[in-house]
């Protein structure tokens, strides 16, 4: 098992199997989410049920006239955020040849995934054309976000506590007890998610209700879900759900949806937590081409090592011209600190 | 811990010895993490209970640890949420565990500034002295030399939220006391639904059950915003698209329902009747109609009286009309040949019972005893099955509907004509033996000056095409409470006894068989009313109802007129009514003109608030917005206010009745903490505590509460009655005392008690059959072993029709009951709902009654002729058709009758502070430019007061808002996000701006009309406040059920906050002199 570690990058690339490369051996079926938006209705029980479960605050009762998008974007108390984008585009028959080249996708992803309050009513996509009396058509779109629980976690990967650990499940857990509030996987994270919570400091996301499905069950967002848009389940098994659905979607014309996030490939190998969606990802506010942050980490530490060998060659001259003892602990460079 | 324990739990350790390399896995598990047990797991009991929202009923799983709730979730095993739930019902633990719920008893004495405390027990006493003495001091044995035996000083508002078992003991024990103005929800919400599906089908209720939308190959979806306010029920429209059905949403504003829908139809608030009657235009004048499904199963060949003239031939009104009481005489509306004077014995109560000739009984409501049983009719009226004759029903449906073109509804509707076509196409191509089409609706129907005749539109169009008590058809009624549905069966409301039976209106020397004959039909189910009223005194008075006594029918307080929770304010306001008791309802926000409920309110001798904070209507005397604009102050007002803290439904056995007439019984997790006790304890205590303080009285008026059977046992350190006790009084006993299995057991001669006559069977074999719980996965869809409906256990009404006349199913794919010839037996997937083993091809002798006189072939088994009405000879005050009229306030003058702009006969309650708004064109009309419409939203829950105080709740929606569309802000200078005042001649609020494109101007009466619309959960208290849009809405009333129009109003909008202060009142007044409005504004009948 360990051998087969050796010499494999386990920061990216192609990684079949996250959590037994992670020294959990009896692994059950990695699980994931597949939250298809074409049926979301926009209700928040997701968010409701987290909170509910999870015991998280309330964290602010602002309107922000983005929508229906009063909880703005995930972050350290919103596990589950639903986001509203009305789109001057017709319903259900939806154009797969939507023009985004002219988008700011900075700007998008700067304002959250709804529309910004001085663009209200501005849709931010290309308008369909107006209709015979004049009206263009409207869609209301609604996805409920989440951490992706990526294969390639580069929160994970920097955190220097062990806080962020793989579980058994494949998913990507933060350790309350163990966490410093040191932040350093909140700019890692390639979507955003995690956050620390004002007042605490400790970093917080979804969990995946890791405690319920450690009791076999699905987490408390998936089974409140009243119309099925969040699915839970092995992620092999949602896969195949999702390829299925998207092409029956392409069937009865609707061009536009897609799925995110569900590619093995791509940048962070794949999330436990993807998506249907029925337009760019930058309209939901979903960076197009995330990439793990701690991609080239093991390239870098290369370069380190070489650098620093080459530091350590030096001083060790310089110490047996002195004829000191070389430096010792060594091995606390390869394990990690804990928080008492 | 060893050392060798230690040192293997230390995680360089396991990153170096174990498979972990980077440490990123098992290695760095820590201690806690191993441990983490979910709560669901360690909790000591999983108690089976309802969500207490909304009325899709979804069923929870309460996790009980310690004897506290520590989580709720959905039942999986559920038919029909299938253990999901929606934000409100995810968020029932901080509801039910949350710091906002009170624990103790508070009390604010007259002119008082501030709250005190009080123990409960005290408490108790003191409701009862006050009960006593009101009593005594109002008491009224007679009226105009009529007897009533009743008070109109007490008043009691609110059910919809409680159990059928507490409704139940409110009812008998204010019934017992005189109290008439009991009143709840129901009036508010769907009154309008009983008396238009009643007079329509014979029975009050949705005619189908939430699942049954997967087999429907087309759903409209008109006046409901599906998706927001019944979200787990709304799971089974998508059931239905993914499997191909088209969805269609009718609505003046996008929602997040119209975001679902594969057609969203804009339309103008207040013209559905315009528009529904276009598509029956349509189908009839394409001939598209279920040709033999009409003629045998509804009156389409009864020949109506030859006195009768349609509003074709009177400009927009209907032969009868007195101009000066602005009242119909409805005995121009017969069949031909009936004669309801005839039968008369009685002319007094019959004749005015039946033609309305006594306003006071046309207004006590009567047209909502159709609950469960139809207007009297003629059940032996000519036919012409040709359908030819001039006179027949189905000509004269098709000269009313003539003129609602798609040109009408156009100019009426602002809908395209493309548009239109698209819908009409739609229903007819997905309707006939092989298809069906369902419609759902909610509060965007019932609450109109018309409302009923909303409804009514609805069923005739689902009876042309052949839609009712079919799979995937009917109409579908979305009701918003827990058990709204059971609190209009098992009625707080002043105009019905359980299993709508009319409460008796006072007349001279009616005795109980007059009272029946007045009421009864001659034919089908409700000939047998006889039977259910016997039973149901015999439930309340028992042993003193005797053969002798009239079992005890004079016990029965008498109405005279209309004693709903409008007039109770009017009467509040007047100083008639002294007491009041408000339990789960907060009418100072969620009623219509909310000013007057707070003025009347203030007006009170004494005001008891149960509920589980301190709402709106509880502190009006203290911080409403009379204090703050000066018109009140604190220190003047003399009203006495209890307020006692409520039970969860986490907290109390009981049962709820959800949307399709399914009780559900919920099970007590717990004991509520402090003083907070449930409704039943409340009213068992009070009555027990009445009757011992009047055990020594010899006066005829305590006789109805000394004779009263309340021998309800108790459990527990409480002393909690048992509800399974009170459901089983409700489903009634034998002569022998055992639970009788079904309302056919019922007798007239006082052998069987009986609470509620079509509750009769939910405690069969003395089981709990509401408290069934066989997981859906377990038996087929329609899962008839999951609870228990209405009536018999039947899921689909009417299922009769189902099957062809013959009993033969229309076809494969929509085969639901049919004919076993073999086994001489109706069969198939539901209950049947007929008699069991009525061949098809029965006809009944000339001189059958009652269910002997019902052919094979009459489905509506609750009319007085068996069929379905297309056209209504009785049972509603406002025309046998439905015909467009436009709200009360409208910007737009009538398209369809120019000569007719409202309902000649819509019932408004004259009062200063209830000024309505000029008509379009008159001077004046150009103040109030724009129309308003309100809605729920997913995230909140009717007048706010169990979710603006939850904080996981208030965040998702945090702040009272308005929408309108680009069009409007840039006309009116509105900015998104900032804030707007809507100004009506009722108040002012103000509420943040929403700018979207969701809000679409329409072309309407030749002019572009922008609409507003405003969410109603607000008010000042809570975690969330705003202002309430029911300070703008009016006192105009559909005058059959007296529900409120607050669904098309107009108003003005302008751009910033409304003033403070008195400043407010003088906004209002200047919007009031600009417009020229007077007592009359408004007010004609005819014009």
């Amino acid at each position: 098992m360990t051998d087969s570690l050796i010499g494999r990058n386990l920061l990216a690339g192609a990684e079949p199997d996250p959590a037994r490369d992670a020294g959990h051996t009896d692994a059950p079926p990695r699980v994931g989410f597949f939250t298809d938006t074409s049926v979301c209705i926009g209700c928040k029980a997701c968010e409701v049920a987290c909170k509910e479960w999870n015991a998280i605050p309330e964290d602010g009762l602002e309107f922000t006239g983005m929508s229906f998008d009063n909880s703005q974007g995930l972050g350290a108390s919103t596990w589950r955020h639903v986001a509203f984008i009305e789109q001057g585009k017709p319903l259900g028959m939806t154009h797969a040849d939507v023009d985004h080249s002219g988008l700011d996708v900075l700007a998008l992803a700067a304002q959250g995934s709804a529309t910004p309050v001085d663009r209200a009513a501005i849709t931010p996509t290309t308008p369909g054309p107006p209709t015979a009396d004049g009206r263009t058509e409207l869609r209301w779109l609604m996805s409920s976000d989440v951490c992706k629980h990526c294969t390639h976690a580069a929160c994970l990967d920097v955190c220097p506590t062990g806080a962020l650990f793989r579980t058994e499940f494949g998913t990507v857990v933060v350790q309350q007890d163990v966490c410093n509030g040191c932040g350093y996987c909140v700019p890692a994270c390639p979507y955003g998610v995690i956050e620390q919570r004002p007042g605490d400091g400790r970093a917080f996301k979804c969990t995946m209700c890791y405690d319920r499905l450690g009791a076999g069950q699905e987490p408390a967002c998936a089974k409140a879900c009243p119309t099925d848009s969040i699915q839970f389940g092995p992620l092999d098994e949602l896969r195949e759900r999702a390829a299925a659905r998207v092409e029956q979607l392409h069937d009865l014309g609707v061009a536009d949806a897609r799925l995110y996030g569900e590619d093995p490939g791509d940048g962070v190998g794949g999330d436990g937590a993807f998506f249907l969606l029925l337009d760019e990802p930058e309209v939901y506010g979903l960076p197009p081409d995330p990439v793990v942050t701690t991609r080239d980490l093991p390239a870098m530490w290369r370069q380190a090592g070489i650098a620093a060998a080459g530091l350590l060659g030096g001083l060790a001259a310089v110490f047996a011209a002195h004829g000191r003892p070389g430096p010792s602990g060594l091995a606390a460079l390869l394990g990690r600190t804990r928080r008492r | 811990m060893g050392v060798r324990t230690w040192i293997q739990d230390w995680p360089v350790y396991r990153q170096l010895s174990g498979g972990d390399p980077l440490g990123r896995g098992a290695a760095a598990e820590s201690r806690q993490t191993r441990a983490l047990t979910a709560r669901t797991e360690t909790a000591d009991r999983v108690v089976k209970s309802v969500c207490p929202y909304c009325a899709v009923g979804c069923a929870q799983n309460v996790y009980v640890k310690d004897g506290e709730v520590v989580q709720i979730e959905g039942d999986p095993d559920s038919p029909v949420s299938r253990g999901r739930l929606c934000p409100k019902g995810s968020a029932s633990l901080q509801l039910t565990t949350g710091e906002a719920r009170r624990h103790e008893v508070l009390y604010r004495r007259p002119y008082g500034t501030d709250w005190e405390s009080l123990d409960l027990d005290t408490a108790m006493d003191m409701v009862v002295d006050r009960i006593l003495r009101t009593r005594w001091e109002t008491w009224q044995s007679e009226l105009d030399g009529k007897q009533v035996n009743r008070t109109m000083g007490i008043a009691h508002l609110g059910g919809a939220t409680l159990d059928n078992e507490e409704n139940y003991l409110i009812k008998k024990l204010w019934t017992a006391l005189g109290i008439v103005q009991v009143e709840n929800q129901a009036r508010v919400c769907h009154s309008s639904t009983v008396a238009g599906l009643g007079t329509s089908f014979g029975r009050g209720g949705a005619t189908t059950f939430l699942q049954d939308l997967q087999n429907s190959d087309c759903i409209v979806i008109e006046g409901s915003n599906f998706a927001e306010a019944h979200p787990v029920g709304f799971q089974w429209v998508m059931e239905a698209k993914a499997r191909g059905a088209k969805v269609i949403h009718v609505d003046p504003r996008f929602s997040r329902t119209s975001a679902l829908a594969d057609l969203y139809v804009p339309i103008r608030a207040g013209t559905d009747i315009a528009f529904l009657g276009g598509i029956i235009n349509h189908v009839l004048s394409t001939g598209s109609d279920f040709r033999e499904y009409v003629l045998h199963y509804t009156n389409a060949a009864t020949l109506v009286s030859e006195d009768f003239r349609d509003t074709e031939d009177l400009d927009g009104v209907f032969s009868g009309l007195d101009e000066e009481t602005g009242h119909y005489d409805v005995s121009s509306w017969q069949y031909e040949g009936a004669d309801v004077q005839a039968a008369a014995e009685d002319r007094d109560s019959l004749y005015d019972e039946r033609n309305a000739g006594n306003h006071g009984v046309a207004e006590s409501g009567r047209s909502e005893s159709h609950g469960s049983g139809g207007a009297p009719a003629s059940s032996r009226a000519q036919r012409d099955e040709t359908l030819q004759h001039p006179r027949c029903v189905y000509q004269v449906l098709k000269r009313h509907y003539a003129r609602y073109t798609p040109e009408m509804v156009e100019e009426t509707c602002g809908i395209p004509r493309e548009t239109f076509l698209e819908v009409c196409r739609a229903l007819v191509e997905n309707s006939g033996p092989d298809r069906t089409s369902e419609f759902v609706y909610a509060v965007g129907w019932t609450q109109h000056t018309v409302g009923a005749q909303y409804i009514r539109t609805a069923c005739i169009l689902q009876l042309l095409l052949g839609n009712i008590g079919r799979p995937g058809g009917g109409i579908q009624a979305l009701r918003g409470h827990a058990s709204i549905q059971g609190s209009s069966d098992i009625p707080t409301l002043f105009n019905l006894l359980p299993g709508y039976i009319p409460m008796p209106h006072a007349h001279q020397h009616e005795d109980l068989d007059a009272f029946v004959e007045a009421v009864k039909a001659e034919k089908g189910f409700w000939a047998n009313m006889r039977a259910y009223v016997v039973s149901l005194l015999k439930a309340y008075w028992g042993d003193a109802a005797t053969a002798e006594n009239d079992y005890c029918f004079d016990h029965l307080p008498r109405l005279t007129g209309s004693h709903s929770t409008y007039e109770t304010v009017l009467a509040q306001l007047d100083g008639t009514c002294k007491g009041y008791f408000l339990m789960g309802e907060n009418p100072a926000v969620g009623s219509a003109n909310t000013k007057m409920q707070r003025l009347g309110m203030a007006e009170l001798d004494w005001l008891v608030v149960r509920d589980f904070s301190l709402i709106e209507s509880a502190t009006w005397w203290k911080d409403g917005p009379e204090i703050e604009t000066g018109e009140m102050r604190t220190e003047d007002i003399g009203t006495e206010v209890f307020f006692f803290p409520a039970a969860a439904h986490t907290e109390k056995d009981g049962s709820f009745t959800n949307t399709n007439r399914m009780l559900q019984w919920h099970h007590a997790a717990k004991e509520p903490d402090g003083e907070a006790r449930s409704d039943l304890w409340f009213m068992y205590h009070l009555g027990r505590r009445i009757k011992e303080r009047l055990r020594e009285s010899t006066d005829p008026m305590d006789r109805p509460v000394l004779d009263l059977v309340w021998d309800y046992p108790t459990e527990g350190p409480l002393e909690e009655p048992s509800a399974e006790a009170v459901l089983a009084e409700i489903n009634g006993r034998g002569p022998d005392g055992a639970p009788l299995g079904a309302y056919t057991e019922l007798r007239d001669d006082g052998s069987t008690s009986c609470g509620c006559w079509i509750y009769c069977g939910v405690y069969a074999d003395g089981v709990n059959q509401a408290a069934r719980r066989k997981p859906h996965t377990e038996q087929d869809w329609v899962a008839a072993e999951w609870a228990w409906a209405w009536p018999a256990n039947r899921r689909i009404l009417y299922n009769r029709a189902s099957a062809d006349p013959d009993g033969n199913p229309w076809s494969e794919r929509k085969a639901y009951v049919w004919w076993d010839a073999e086994q001489g037996r109706w069969t198939g997937h539901d209950v049947p709902d007929f008699i069991p083993d009525r061949a098809p091809g029965y006809r009944p002798p000339e001189d059958a009654a009652g269910t002997d006189a019902l052919a094979g072939d009459d489905p509506f088994i609750m009319q007085a002729d068996g069929k379905a009405w297309l056209y209504a000879p009785a049972g509603l005050v406002d025309g046998p058709l439905p015909t467009h009229y436009e709200p009360q306030d409208s910007p737009v003058r009538n398209p369809v009758y120019g000569k007719q702009q409202r309902s000649p006969v819509r019932q408004l309650l004259a009062h200063h502070h209830n000024p309505m708004h000029p008509g379009p064109g008159d001077p004046g009309s150009e103040v109030f430019p724009y129309v308003v419409t309100t809605y729920r939203l997913t995230e909140h829950f009717t007048a706010g007061g169990m979710t603006r105080w939850s904080p996981y709740l208030a965040e998702l929606q945090p702040a009272f808002f308005c929408e309108v569309s680009p069009e409007l802000a840039a006309e009116r200078g509105l900015e998104h996000a900032g804030w707007a005042t809507v100004v009506t001649a009722r108040g002012a609020v103000e509420a943040r701006v929403l700018v979207t494109e969701r809000m679409t101007p329409l072309r309407a009466g030749g002019r572009t009309i922008h609409q507003i619309g405003m969410p109603f959960h607000w008010g000042p208290n809570g975690h969330t406040t705003g202002d309430a849009v029911n300070e703008l809405t009016a006192m105009a009333l559909d005058p059959n059920v007296h529900i409120q129009e607050d669904k098309a109003l107009t108003a003005d909008i302008r751009p910033g906050r409304r003033p403070r202060g008195p400043r407010l009142l003088d906004l209002v007044r200047d919007y009031r002199e600009r417009a020229g409005i007077t007592a009359s504004t408004g007010t004609e009948t005819k014009g």
